[in-house]
């Protein structure tokens, strides 16, 4: 039998492979089997490559050992609280690998047909927007550049201008391919470029789609490469995550209500609202001890956690007070909003990091249904996503966006480290409410100093 | 003609993907795009074929770039991956351990 032809049957398994490894991922419980699913389609599909003649496997071999070493490494060293800078640097490292794959064809054919050499344009402009993208994404969240949005005048006529030049670069390169090397690394430096300036206007809270977009980047490179080197599995497997990359971003964008336009462009939380402004009112805080008795009363509690939960690291000890509030009786919930933490699903990461039963998680529209039955509502690190002005205030920013109502719930416990406004630059009513306590200090420290009640009540 | 036919098999997968996405629950959004990024780094077996024997040295040293970095995308996105979605527990199975 012809290798080619087996080469390429192989490579139609793998693509099933892939497919039903991503659909098992729509429960909990066949995820990780479909993970390996999908791995053993990726191993199915590198193994068949081997097969082809004329490979130089010394490189290879290489190669391969440098990679697998340092993506092992990175895996199994990095914190779950560390996951976003993990995913974007990953996600970085598949953008630039398909920038030199295009790099690597044209310069041993540099005679390609228009169409051709177009895709391998695509392929390496976006890849390299997806590489230096992904870089700055990183810095911004492991907090090495500052985390903020950085916005100059005219900086959108000077993306706009960016992106022209590339198009028109493009162009040029595709009409001639036979001479424009000077072009293409022309087209990569201006990729490079473009990948910074487009991220860096971006705050730090808005990088669940950040992420989510250059993932969907990553997808279409490798689609693009597909196109170049004609070959199916990558424009199968592109494909798929280019689909993935674009669904989440929308639901990122749908959970903030806001479009993707306004989320890339605007600039959001660069401005800070002036103190004095916005809600006022008498702040009621509260101490260990009381908090203690709020919810050692308490027959339903739910906890929202917010970015804050991942800065302090503070998943532990959640769930061991969790633990032992349903011990003393009451209903344990956990109420996740979608852009809570800096990706999508980070807050289910590190509740599932410690130990926290998926069945426990309420999705927002499912808590909010019940929120008035709630005895307790403790917002850990959370603000935005709980402010009750994106209901009521048509004139707030976030106006719009869907919250967890937690100011609904009979008594809310607010555990802050200040009372400094959140990423959107605006305070908060929900701390100036009512039926409000605020517990301030660290996260972590302040829900130890919980456990402590609790157990010392035991003894 | 053959590009019309990549095409084709480009618009359907398309298609595929957001069917198969969009029944993913949120709280697997991390573990999807951690995943979906692994199979992203397919790249490499385009790197692969292209480390033929004969390439000049610049081919040679740009083909084995994307090799190692591709494969840090796939080895290492798999294994963060595997390691996250071994944290889902449900609550009667935890009680186990």
């Amino acid at each position: 039998m012809n290798i080619d032809l087996l080469v390429n049957l192989a490579y139609v398994v793998s693509a099933a492979l892939f497919i039903f490894g991503l659909k098992m991922l729509s429960s909990p419980a066949t995820a990780r089997k479909g993970n390996l699913v999908s791995a053993a389609g990726m191993l199915l599909a590198v193994v068949v490559t081997l097969l082809n003649s004329d490979l130089d496997y010394r490189w290879i071999a290489l190669g391969v050992a440098i990679g697998a070493a340092i993506g092992l490494t990175a895996a199994y060293r990095v914190e779950m609280t560390s996951m976003p800078e993990m995913v974007a640097l990953f996600n970085g490292f598949g953008g630039i690998a398909s920038l030199l794959l295009a790099w690597a064809e044209y310069h041993q054919t540099m005679n390609l047909t228009a169409f051709i050499a177009f895709v391998a344009f695509l392929s390496a402009f976006i890849g390299g927007v997806t590489f230096s993208g992904s870089m700055v994404a990183f810095g911004k969240l492991a907090e090495i550049i500052p985390s903020r949005a950085v916005v100059f005048n005219g900086q959108r006529i000077v993306n706009g201008l960016i992106l022209l030049t590339a198009v028109c670069a493009g162009i040029a390169f595709s009409i001639d391919s036979a001479s424009g090397y000077p072009i293409f690394l022309f087209i990569v430096a201006v990729a490079l470029v473009f990948g910074v300036t487009s991220v860096i206007p971006i705050g730090g809270a808005d990088m669940p789609v950040v992420i989510s977009l250059l993932n969907s980047y990553s997808g279409i490179a490798v689609c693009a490469a597909g196109f170049v080197i004609h070959n199916n599995i990558l424009i199968v497997a592109g494909a798929l995550v280019g689909a993935s990359g674009i669904i989440l971003t929308r639901i990122m964008c749908r959970s903030m209500n806001r479009s993707l336009a306004n989320v890339l462009f605007s600039g959001f939380g660069a401005k800070v609202q002036k103190a004095g402004d916005g809600p006022q009112g008498e702040v009621r805080p509260a101490t260990a001890e009381d908090v203690y008795y709020i919810l050692e009363a308490a027959g339903s509690v739910a906890f929202v956690p917010g970015y804050g939960l991942a800065v302090a690291q503070a998943q532990h000890v959640v769930r061991e007070l969790g633990d032992l509030l349903e011990a003393n009786g009451a209903e344990v919930m956990y109420a996740i909003h979608p852009v809570a933490g800096r990706m999508p699903g980070h807050m289910n990461v590190l509740l599932a990091e410690a130990n926290v039963p998926y069945d426990q998680l309420v999705e927002m529209d499912d808590i909010n249904s019940k929120m008035d039955a709630i005895d307790a509502a403790v917002v850990i690190g959370a603000n935005d996503v709980v402010n009750p002005a994106a209901l009521n205030d048509p004139g707030s920013p976030i106006y719009g966006m869907p919250i967890i109502e937690a100011h609904r719930a009979r008594t809310v416990i607010v555990l802050k480290r200040s009372m400094s406004a959140g990423f959107a630059g605006i305070q908060n009513a929900l701390f100036f409410g009512n039926n409000t306590r605020m517990y301030f200090g660290d996260a972590k420290a302040s829900i130890q100093a919980l456990v402590a009640e609790f157990k010392h009540a035991d003894s | 003609m053959e590009a019309a036919f990549l095409t084709f098999v480009f618009v359907l997968s398309i298609f595929l993907g957001f069917e198969l996405i969009s029944k993913v629950p949120s709280s697997l959004h991390t573990p999807l795009m951690s995943g979906s990024n692994a199979i992203s780094g397919i790249t490499l077996i385009g790197a692969v074929a292209s480390v033929r024997e004969g390439n000049t040295t610049v081919a040679i040293v740009l083909g084995v770039l994307a090799v190692a970095l591709a494969t840090v995308n796939v080895v290492g996105g798999y294994a963060v991956t595997n390691r996250m979605l071994r944290m889902f527990k449900k609550k009667d199975k935890r009680e186990a351990e």
